[in-house]
This record gives structure tokens, sequence and C-alpha cells, in this order.
């Protein structure tokens, strides 16, 4: 669907709590736009408990259940058990958590509720870190960036959450990116038509977290499928299908951007370019994003 | 009415199926494997006509129910030992959150070692997360104090979840008959669920999001109140059922000949059972004691304590140890009676670790509290 035909309704209210230019809010307001107030959210401890606003007020207007860090999936399963016995097919339950509580803490719920065959929508937002609790590391992060808990850069490169995912084989396996609104609306609004488990996950450029200017937040996301850092994709029925920029770099039909020009913008990375260039750390990141697309290409390509 | 001659295990699941909760999440753990094969067995033969979950933690177990109860359904849920001290967050979250789980949970040993035998640290350690707990002493009690917890949890005036304890094997693993009332008594008895609040499209709500201090004190402060209304409500309630069913088997405390008794015995769960035999015995030999088996432990039945108190001495036989402190009932009894009694209160700890506490060993603890004048808790049996 086009931008312009995207429905007039905002789930997401005014003057809730986000810090200025936060992905997390340009995701979940598409997302519900795509959703519809038919919605029950599920949402772990993450930047968007706070986005939510202070008790009693709300900045949502579907209803939302707050739960521990790493029980999103868990309580996501007990709603849509709740609402199958009492005949409510017609609501769409989601749980939206961010990387920490998907990748790490809440990482076994989800593997749980997936090959339980939850009927849900299961959405990772992430920000390759822990954003609320002050920027510190996830598995999502990416190797040399720099965090809280790894002041000179994190020495590890981040999994691959959904390839992690693909290995349970549910109907719906699907990574977007807030950058691209149509490819998101388009990928919740299929996941919203198929029953049983749904995983989508979003990358979401965090601006304090990955230190740039709030008003680049778009070109983050952007940057970062131009790069090859993040992918956009999508796995129907273990049927694979890269999408947009990414189909084109899996096919090799356009080159890579080097890595450097994404991370060139973040002060996460700051380190490896001042007060010298760190020659060994950024042929690691090149050579690794080599390396996952090479993969893709055999795993996923048309041979 | 029909009379069922299975384990406690067996029973306590036949009590979750005929309250007809619509979600069921459970994870298995020995001892309370048997339960939740129970439950799956009257799935199979569509006897159970909810959703049955099995999650793959105790801890999702929990959120399952929790994510049941806010959309408005029934939940059960059963554990043990090391499933319950996994959920433990998540029992202050249901809790905090007022959801009316109900969960069976049988006492046993945390490790390490592992030992799958009876104590009560594992329900004890959980005394501050908001739950009702009650302890059971016979199947009669687990199916009767199943159906009673639905009731109490969602009353209106308490909307708490209730944690009804069963001792490992000695109730778990044990048959002994129990009465089942028809399908219809337990039906009117329940009434279907009305929740105070859910999740609800036509009313979009964000439950348990961020909340100042001032908000947050008062929630606190209402789940006090609950509790104290669940103090009061219990009574009207085991009456009630009793009413219903026939079965009563105390309120907060069950009275065993205390008419008349200079001192006594305060035990929980299956050695309150055995106490009973243990007073049959001394009464015999001429000794005026009694005993009160304590039901429920939160809400802790103070003012029972107290009128106790101003009757006589009491003799308080713990299955758990506070490390650092006291049993939890020799603590907590002694709390109770500050400025209120000068009973004098003798305590013991016995069968950690699963044991065995005969009536014999309850006797002898008796008359070791009757002659010595010792304060402090003794603990029984540590030797051989």
């Amino acid at each position: 669907m086009a931008l312009k035909d995207f429905p007039v309704d905002e789930c997401l209210l005014q003057g809730n709590a986000s810090c200025p230019g936060c992905p997390a809010t340009v995701g979940l307001r598409m997302v519900l736009k795509a959703l519809g107030k038919k919605t029950f959210l599920v949402v772990p401890a993450c930047c968007t408990a706070v986005i939510e606003s202070l008790y009693p007020h709300t900045s949502f207007d579907v209803p939302v259940m707050n739960i521990a860090f790493e029980a999103a999936a868990a309580g996501a399963s007990g709603v849509e058990a709740a609402l199958r016995q009492q005949g409510r097919s017609d609501i769409t339950v989601a749980a939206w958590a961010g990387d920490g509580g998907t990748y790490d803490i809440g990482l076994q719920a989800l593997s749980g509720a997936l090959e339980r065959g939850t009927n849900f929508i299961y959405i990772c937002y992430n920000n390759q870190i822990y954003s609320n609790t002050g920027i510190q590391r996830s598995g999502a992060t990416p190797y040399a960036a720099w965090t809280t808990t790894t002041v000179s850069g994190k020495t590890e490169f981040r999994k691959e959450m959904g390839e992690i995912v693909l290995a349970h084989h549910i109907p719906y396996v699907a990574q977007t990116c807030i950058s691209y609104p149509e490819d998101l609306y388009g990928k919740i609004q299929k996941a919203k038509s198929i029953k049983g488990p749904k995983y989508i996950e979003i990358l979401a450029p965090c601006p304090p977290g990955w230190r740039f200017s709030m008003d680049k937040t778009i070109e983050m996301g952007r940057l970062a499928v131009d790069t090859g850092a993040w992918s956009l994709w999508e796995c129907e029925n273990d049927v694979m299908t890269f999408n947009g920029k990414s189909k084109l770099l899996l096919e090799k039909k356009v080159a890579r951007k080097p890595i450097e020009d994404w991370i060139k913008y973040q002060g996460r990375f700051s380190h490896l370019f001042k007060p010298e260039r760190d020659e060994e750390r950024l042929k690691a990141i090149e050579e690794h994003t080599d390396h996952l697309w090479e993969r893709y290409r055999k795993c996923y390509g048309k041979i | 009415m029909t009379v069922m001659m299975d384990t406690g295990n067996r029973i306590a699941a036949k009590a979750a199926v005929m309250a007809k909760p619509e979600v069921v999440a459970a994870y298995p753990i020995t001892p309370q494997t048997t339960l939740v094969e129970a439950i799956a067995e009257y799935v199979a033969r569509g006897e159970y006509k909810g959703e049955y979950i099995c999650v793959e933690s105790e801890h999702s177990a929990m959120s399952a129910c929790i994510g049941a109860s806010a959309a408005g359904s029934r939940t059960f849920t059963a554990t043990s030992s090391h499933g319950l001290l996994l959920m433990h967050e998540m029992l202050h979250w249901a809790a905090l959150a007022r959801l009316p789980v109900v969960m069976c949970n049988i006492n046993r040993v945390v490790g390490p070692g592992w030992n799958i035998w009876v104590d009560e640290n594992d329900s004890i350690s959980q005394r501050d997360t908001g739950w009702i707990q009650f302890y059971c002493s016979s199947n009669q009690e687990i199916f009767d104090t199943v159906i009673q917890a639905f009731k109490l949890a969602e009353h209106e005036k308490i909307v708490l979840p209730v944690m009804v304890n069963l001792n490992a094997f000695i109730l778990s693993h044990t048959s002994m008959p129990a009465e089942i009332p028809d399908q219809q008594v337990v039906d009117d008895f329940l009434g279907n669920y009305v929740p105070k609040w859910k999740l609800d499209i036509e009313n979009p709500t964000t439950f348990g999001n961020i909340i100042g201090p001032a908000h947050y004190y008062k929630v606190r402060r209402a789940m006090q109140d609950a509790m104290l209304n669940a103090k009061k409500l219990i009574p009207q309630i085991t009456n009630d059922w009793k009413k219903a069913s026939g079965f009563f088997h105390g309120d907060l405390l069950e009275y065993y000949k205390c008419e008349g008794a200079e001192h006594i015995l305060l035990s929980i769960g299956a050695i309150g059972a055995e106490s009973k035999t243990a007073i049959d015995e001394l009464q015999k030999a001429g000794h005026r004691i009694g005993l009160a088996r304590v039901r429920v432990i939160r809400p802790f039945p103070t003012e029972d304590i107290i009128k106790l108190g101003k009757q006589a001495d009491l003799i308080v036989i713990d299955r758990n140890i506070s490390i650092g402190s006291e049993g939890a009932l020799f603590n907590e009894v002694k709390a109770a009676l500050y400025g209120e009694s000068d009973a004098k209160v003798t305590g013991f700890i016995a069968g950690l670790g699963g044991k065995d506490v005969t009536y014999k060993d309850i006797e002898t603890m008796c008359l070791k509290a009757l002659k010595d004048k010792v304060r402090e808790q003794q603990w029984y049996g540590l030797e051989g």
C-alpha cells in the first residue's frame, strides 16, 4: 500500500513520552495503522513502556498489557488462548518487544511460543542496544560498537535473530526497517492475515543510542540497508524472498556500499576513526559483512 | 456426589477441571507432574474443554496465566519447588496486576542437593509476593480448597491470586478417598467469572505502565486491604462451601480439641494432620493440649493467634527455616502475640528435607515443650 493510502486513524497518540527522532514510535505508528484498533498489545520492559506515558495516562488507543522483560511471548500466549476460548478471533494479539527482550532475555519464551504455534505476531523493534536502561550491549549490538558496557567497542558480532526464528519454520518471518514504511506496513498486514505464529523484526536506528543527530533516523535506516548492515526479507511458508534494495544486493544487481558509509555518521563507532583510523577493525567489519552476504546468497539466492 | 479414591495431585486436578478454567498453562516438575498429566488426560477425554498450554518453563506458565487472566479468563496452573522459585518474579506480577490466578504448589525441598521430598521452604519463601496461601492436610481438603480458592481469588473485594499448597508425596502421591460433589454444585458455588478489569478493545486501557511513587504507594495499600478483606471473607466462603458440599476443614485455622486446653500446638500441612493423632494420645495421657492447624499463612491469622495466646501457651512446629532467623510460623506467631499476650511460645524445626515426622515425634516435641522453659527454637530429630 502506498504511503498516501495508509489509514488516517492513529492508535499511537500525540504527547507520548518518546525521545525526539525516536524510531520506535515511527515503527509503532505504522504497525498500529496496519493492525487497527482490534489489537491487544503485549509489551515487555523496553522503551515503549516509557513511551506509553505515566499512569494514569496512556498514549495508546489500543489495550496494552505490560509484562516482565522476558515474558512477552509467554504472556501473549495466554492472551491468545483466552481470546480463543472467548471466541474473539477478530482481535489480533501482538507482542511488541525490543532486541534485548527478544535476542537475549526473552529468547526462550519466544521460541516456546513459536514452537507451540501461538496465533500471534511477535514484533521486535531492534535498536541494537538495551536503550531503556541507558545503552548497554545486547546480542543485536554490532561488532565494534560502543555501548556503556562495551566501552572500547563490542568484541563480538551480532547474532542473526531472524535466522534463529526461521529454524522454527513458522508461517511467516520478515525483516524490515522503519525507513521503508510501505515495506513495513505490507509485512504487518500480511502477518495479520496469516494464522499461526508470525515474527517481524524492524530495524530501529536510535539517535541517542547510536549517537547521531535526531533528524537522521530515517537516513540511518536506509544506509543500513544500502550497506548491507541490515536486510529486508520475508519468508512465507519456508519460501525466502529478499525485498527492495536487499534483493538487488543479493542478486548482485547493485554493489553493496561500504559499511563505513553507515557507521561514519554514528558516534558509537567514532573510536574507529579518531584519533586515527582503526584499519583492523574496519576491515573486519567489511569482511564480516561480505561473508554474511555470501552466505545469504548460498542459502537464499537463486542457484 | 461420587467418592474418588486417588492421590492428592489427581484430586487437585479434578477440582481444577471442575472449576472450569478457560486457560491452564503448566510445566512439569516432580512431584507436581501427575497433576498436570491428569489434566492432560481430561483434555484427551474431552472432559476439559479449556485451553491447555504446555509452556517451556514455569516462568512462562505464570506469564501465560497472567496474559489469559488479563484477557478476562479464569486460569489455573500448578508447580513445585524450583518451578515456584523460577516463577517468583511473575508471582509478584500476578498479585500486583490484581489477577486472580489459582495455583497448586506441591511443597518440595529446594536444592542443592536434589531432593524431591517435602518441606515448605519453597512456598514460605514466597510469602511476600501478595498471594493468598493455603496449606492442606488431606485429599478432601485439597479438593475443597481448590474450589474455595477460585471463589476467593475472584471475589470483587479480593482479586488476588491464590496458592493452594500440598505436601510432596505425603499428599501429592498418596491415595485417600475424597467426596466429589456434582458439577452443578461447583458451578452454582463459583458462578461465571466476571473480571473486575480486563483488556478490552471497547475500552482501550494500558495496564502496568510507568507509575509514580504516589500512585504506586496506593496500589500497595489496596493489595493490603484486599488481603485483609480475604481474612474476613475466608470464614464466609469456607462456610458457604460447607453448606454447598458438606465439607469444612476450618477457615483460617482448624481447631482440634482446643476446649479447655492449656497448651495449643500450631502446625501446617501434613504435620497438621499427624498432629491430631498426637493430640489424641497426649489427651489420653491426661495433658490438656489442643491443636490449631494453620490453613492460611497469607493473610496471616493474627487475631485468631492472639485469641489462642490469651487461652494457652503455644507450641509451634515449622517444616521450614528462614536461615538466620527462625521458622516462619514461630516467628510470625510471636510477632502476632507481641503486646497482646504473655503466652509462652515454644518452637521446633522438624522434618526438613523430607525427614519423616510421625505423630510419635510430635508427641515427643509437645512433651518437651510442656516440660522445658526454652525460648529459642529447637531442631528436632537432627541426629540420625
